[in-house]
Formats: structure tokens, sequence, C-alpha cells
């Protein structure tokens, strides 16, 4: 018997084994990149995994910003690897065919002939885009009646896969870049079927104040209208509201306001006491929070569609409960409650029932948890958990209950998801300063969403309906 | 015959009496036969000394009166100061240990005098706000916070203190007084702190 090297033999084929068998696990990234430098550094991520996407230069000067938002929000997506054509962005397309009608009439004929053939009167050189890399060729060309047409060829199958016609607002216009965005992701629900982030906004908290800004950084506007200092913003599932805790004199109220119009009212039920974290169900009808007292704090919940029915969800006398966010079934709350003695990740039915431990943890060992938040596709739950006395992401999945650690560079908190159930917006001091940062849990990719000291306790927002474009 | 002289001298000495005020002078002669013009000096001297007199006392009361001020700005400084005082002590901090809502056996006797005060001063209502340092949970913070007051405000209240007197609020780690990111800075912003809500403009030392 020779157990040494039976035993290294028997392992050594088992690491084999399990590293061709989850060669790519989902959800199995982790941040470990050196972001500061804008490199990529990480085992999971792999370039040409994704596939390629490459969007055609435009043929008018007026669809250069076009282009630019959505070559971004390509990128920003994490879904494709986009790829610029020999010779850069620098070079223009010509101006399509003078019959735009047919899907399949080429965009960028002078492509052709300027950088080896981007298209043809009867298609695009999909040889040419497939030996590029390409699985996607996207051209933004302009249509009759200041219409835009977005063509998403399919190189694999040598075909136009879609085509979208949208009419943008000019440059300049408030509506413009979230139009464009919108467009943006039709390309990417038409290219793979699945929903994007690009026409999203994610409020956050500076200097007591809520503001509102782009998913890729751009359009950052105050939106909180008082003096009084504010925490907690929270997005109803319509995009269309959303809630906010502000202090007054000696409590806590929660108000609602609308995106469009900027008007907020009063949750009824609230002002004598301190209320905070309000969190819409998905309905948007019940708002559940957290109520200070002097018993403690606890969970309520507050019809806000009826302005009434006020319901105590949590009795906790000797502990703290709090921090309430709805699964997106509207069925389940998993909030924060401090009955172990640390606050950490509990779950209970609705109406209050039914409360038990949520994200498990070691007694004496494990770090406080915080701050949860429900993903959209309701399989993960992200919060905030001290690790060595600081702070990190984690995400819990729902159905196995297995709890994975995401970020370890700096201080990390108050995750809150993208509509995609991929991308997170998050609390980050990794750069020296606290702002906010957004990760793609499944690539561990990570970009700064905005340069700014003191931004904090993020909320990214559904895909927004389309009247949310006029917001002022 | 013998009635008359008698009546004016009792006469006499009754307008005396009330020309002075106070006993008729031993020396002032009672004449009979003289006694007209003896009782004119006499009147005369006696309306001289009243006057002196009832200046003397215009004088007095004057002092008495200015002292008496005196007495009464003295004693409202006074009372301002201990108001001033009893402020300060009212408006001590109380702190607590990283994430605890404990009262410090330090604290007990901060608290011991805060009871003190409000004892002695039963108008008076306070607001007590919980505080934490920035190295927990934003919105956990404001739990924390609220732990921290109302623990102060049970202190308080077992030891016979009206509960409705005392109002608490957290602000979590919202409104810290040290902006530093070290462990004193934190340390000086995990606290308690009081301040008057009514009854606070005279306010007497326990």
């Amino acid at each position: 018997m020779k157990p040494g090297s039976r035993f290294g033999g028997w392992a050594g084929s088992l690491t084999a084994v399990l590293l061709t068998a989850y060669p790519a696990n989902r959800l199995s990234a982790q941040d470990t990149s050196a972001i500061d430098r804008g490199v990529r550094i990480g085992i999971v991520y792999r370039p040409g995994v994704r596939p390629g996407m490459v969007v055609l230069p435009v043929p008018k000067a007026a669809l250069d910003s076009v282009r630019a938002l959505v070559v971004r929000d390509v990128d920003y997506s994490d879904r494709f690897e986009p790829i610029t054509l020999p010779g850069g962005d620098s070079i223009r397309a010509a101006s399509p065919p003078s019959s735009p009608s047919a899907g399949r009439t080429a965009t960028g004929g002078g492509g052709a002939r300027g950088t080896g053939g981007a298209a043809v009167a009867t298609g695009l050189n999909y040889p040419l885009y497939q030996a590029l890399g390409a699985d996607f060729v996207v051209g933004i060309t302009p249509a009759a009646g200041d219409s835009t047409v977005v063509t998403v060829y399919d190189v694999a199958a040598g075909g136009v896969r879609r085509e979208l016609r949208a009419r943008l607002p000019a440059l300049g216009d408030a509506g413009f870049r979230l139009a464009v965005h919108r467009l943006a992701d039709r390309v990417l629900e038409a290219s793979l079927g699945v929903g994007g982030t690009a026409a999203t906004r994610i409020l956050f908290v500076m200097n007591g104040k809520v503001y509102t800004i782009d998913q890729d950084g751009a359009d950052q506007r105050l939106v909180s209208s008082s003096d009084h200092q504010a925490m907690s913003p929270a997005w109803a599932g319509d995009g269309r509201r959303f809630a906010y805790m502000e202090f007054w004199e000696g409590h806590g109220r929660l108000f609602v306001q609308d995106v469009a119009s900027g008007k907020r009212a009063p949750v009824a039920t609230t002002g004598q006491a301190l209320d905070f974290t309000p969190a819409f169900s998905p309905d948007g009808k019940t708002l559940a929070f957290s109520r200070a007292i002097e018993e403690g704090t606890d969970v309520y919940t507050v019809n806000v569609k009826d302005g009434c029915c006020l319901q105590r969800l949590t009795v906790g006398r000797f502990y703290d409960n709090l921090s309430p966010t709805y699964s997106p079934d509207g069925r389940r709350i998993a909030f924060v409650s401090t009955r172990p003695g640390l606050p950490q990740i509990y779950v209970m039915s609705a109406d209050g029932t039914d409360q038990q431990l949520f994200a498990p943890f070691d007694y004496g060992a494990t770090g406080s948890s915080n701050a949860p938040e429900w993903s959209p596709d309701g399989q993960t739950v992200a919060f905030h958990r001290d690790v060595g006395g600081t702070l990190q992401v984690f995400v819990l999945d729902v159905r196995t209950r297995a709890v994975r650690q995401l970020t370890s560079v700096g201080r990390n908190e108050d995750p809150t998801w993208a509509p995609d159930s991929r991308h997170m917006a998050f609390v980050s001091d990794r750069s020296g300063y606290r702002q906010l940062w957004i990760i793609d849990v499944e690539t561990g990719r990570i970009r700064p969403l905005l340069q700014q000291s003191g931004a904090r306790l993020p909320a990214w927002s559904p895909r927004l309906p389309e009247t949310a474009s006029s917001a002022p | 015959m013998k009635r008359l002289p008698l009546l004016l001298l009792t006469g006499l000495a009754v307008a005396l009496i009330a020309a002075c005020g106070g006993k008729p002078k031993p020396e002032t002669p009672a004449p009979a036969a003289t006694a007209n013009t003896d009782s004119i000096e006499a009147a005369e001297r006696a309306r001289a000394d009243s006057i002196a007199r009832a200046e003397k006392e215009a004088r007095d009361r004057e002092a008495a009166e200015r002292e008496a001020q005196q007495r009464r700005a003295d004693s409202l400084a006074a009372l301002g100061r201990s108001t001033e005082a009893v402020r300060t002590l009212l408006a001590t901090m109380i702190h607590f240990d990283y994430d605890k809502a404990l009262i410090r056996g330090g604290d007990a006797s901060v608290l011991d005098q805060k009871m003190a005060i409000l004892q002695a001063n039963p108008a008076l209502h306070i607001r007590i706000s919980g505080h934490c340092d920035e190295r927990g949970s934003d919105e956990y913070n404001l739990a924390l916070g609220n732990r921290r007051a109302t623990a102060a405000k049970q202190y308080l209240v077992s030891h016979g203190i009206d509960a409705s007197r005392i109002e608490t609020v957290s602000y979590g780690e919202e409104r810290p007084i040290a902006q530093a990111h070290d462990e004193e800075a934190w340390a000086q912003n995990r606290r308690d702190e009081f301040e008057i809500l009514a009854g606070g403009e005279n306010l007497k030392q326990p």
C-alpha cells in the first residue's frame, strides 16, 4: 500500500475532473482586480468568451453621439466584446444607399472601399466580420422623418437579425440620452434576447441630499428639494416614483416623490417616530420600512396607494428588525435582525409570519451583516458583512443559502442590483474615498460610477418607462 | 376752672404727639400761662424735626430700595449663573463602546446629575439624541443610535423621572462632532446628546 501516492494521484485526477466539469460556474467571479489602473485581471474573465460586436461608423456626424453612447452601453453591458474596426473610430461610413427601405440594405458602403469592405449593396461583408471575431454588427443610419434605424446583423447567420426604428430627441434635449440608452437595450434584446440596463438611473445620497445619475455616469442631478438631511432612497418597481427618508425635528419622515414632476408627498403614517429604510413592494402599493421607537426598531408596512393601514410585521422588544427588501414576487421580505446578538440577514413572509435566518453565519466568528437587497430575478440577496473590521459585499443564493463574498479591496457596502440581476452598484473606498462603483457579478469587472467623494446609499432603478425620459 | 389748662395741655400734647409722630419730647416745657409762645416754638421745632426725619426716612427708603434692587439684580444674576451652570451640566454628553448601547459605569454619574436637575426643575423637558461612529452600516446605525438614546432615557425613567418629559431620537452616524477617521474621533462620535425642549428658562441647581 502506498496511500500517499495513491491519494496524490486520486486528488490530481479529481482536480482535473473538477476543472473540466465546472469550467465557468455562474456567479463565481471575485473582484480581485487592480481596478485603478484600468486593467482587468481575473481568473474567470476571459475575453473571447463573450460574443464580439462591431458598431459600425455612422454616415452622419449627428449620429456620432448616438454611436458613442451605444458603443459604451454595449461595453458596460459586459455581454459583448466590443470590437474596434481596423482604422479605428475615425473613419466615417458613406451615406447609405438611396433606398433605405430594404432591411438588408447595407450601411456604410464606403467602408467597403476604405476599410476593406464593411458592406456592399447586397449586404454586409459577413466573412470579414467573422474574421474580426464579431458575432454581431450594428449599423446606425438615419431614416425618413427624423427617425433612426438601427440594424442588428447576425454574422454567423449571415443576415439581418432585427431592424429597430426609433425617433430620437435632438442632441442636447433632456430625453436624448435615455432614448439612446433605450435603443442600446433593444440592441441587446435583439441580439441576445436579454434585457439590458442602459436605460436606468441610480439614486444616491451625497451631503444629505438625494441625487440621480445615469448608469453610465452622465447627467447627475439633484432631486431632493428640501433642506432636511435625507437618507435611503428606494425606487418603486414602475420607475416612476421613489421613496426616501428625511430627518425632521426629532424624527424621521418618509416621502414618496414623483420622478417626472418632482412633486413629493409625505407617507401618511409618518411623522412622529423615526421611520427609515423604505422599500416598495413589487406592485408598488405597499411600502415596508423600519420604525424606531423606544421599544426598539421594527419592520412595518403601510399602504401607500390609499394612505392607510399601518401594519407591524416584527415585534422585537430586546432586539432590532430593520432594512426590509421584498422578493420580486412580493411574497417574502428579507430584513436585518439583531436577534442573534449581531445584525444578520433574516427572511419572513410578507405578512410577517415565518421569520427565519436567511444568510447563514457562524456564531462568534461572522461579523455584522446589513443592507440586504433582493435581486430582481429573485435568485440572490446582496448584502454587506463586517470582515475583519471592514465591510465587504456578499451574495446569498436564495435556493441553496450559500453565501459568497464578492469584494475584497477596501471597504465595500450598500449593494444595489441593476434590473439584469447581474450588475450591482455599491459604495467603496478603494480609490481613497467613498464613492459609487459598479461591478459585473459574473465577470468581476468593475468601474467607478462617479468621481465624487461622499456618495453613498445607492438605489438602482428598474428599466425606466418612456415618460421618465422627460424628467426635468 | 382747673379743667381748662389740663384740657389745653392734653390738647397740646396730642398735637405734639401728632406732629412728631412719636413720643412727646420730655424737655418740651408745658407752661400754663405762656403756653402759646412756647408751644409755637415747640411746634416749629417739632416741624423742623419731623421734616428732617422725613427726609432721612426718604433717604433711608431710597437706600433700602436701591439695596433691594441690587439684591434682586444680584439674585437674578445668580439665578442666571445657575441656569447656565445647570444647562452645561445637562448638556454633558455620555459615550458608548463600539456597536454597544450600554451605559458605561462612569456615565451613570453623569446621568445622575441630569436626574437631579430634572427633579429640581419639574417643568423641564429634554430630548436625548443617539449618535454613532462611521464604521458601522449607515442604516443600522439609526437603530443603534435609537438604542443609545433610549438607554439613557430608561436610566432616567427608572430613577423616577416621568417618561413624558423625555423624547428620544437617533441620528445614526449622520451628525458627527469629530470629523477625523480615527479611534479618537469615533469615540467622540459614539454619544448621546441632551437638549432642552421646554422649561429651560430659569433652572434651579439641584
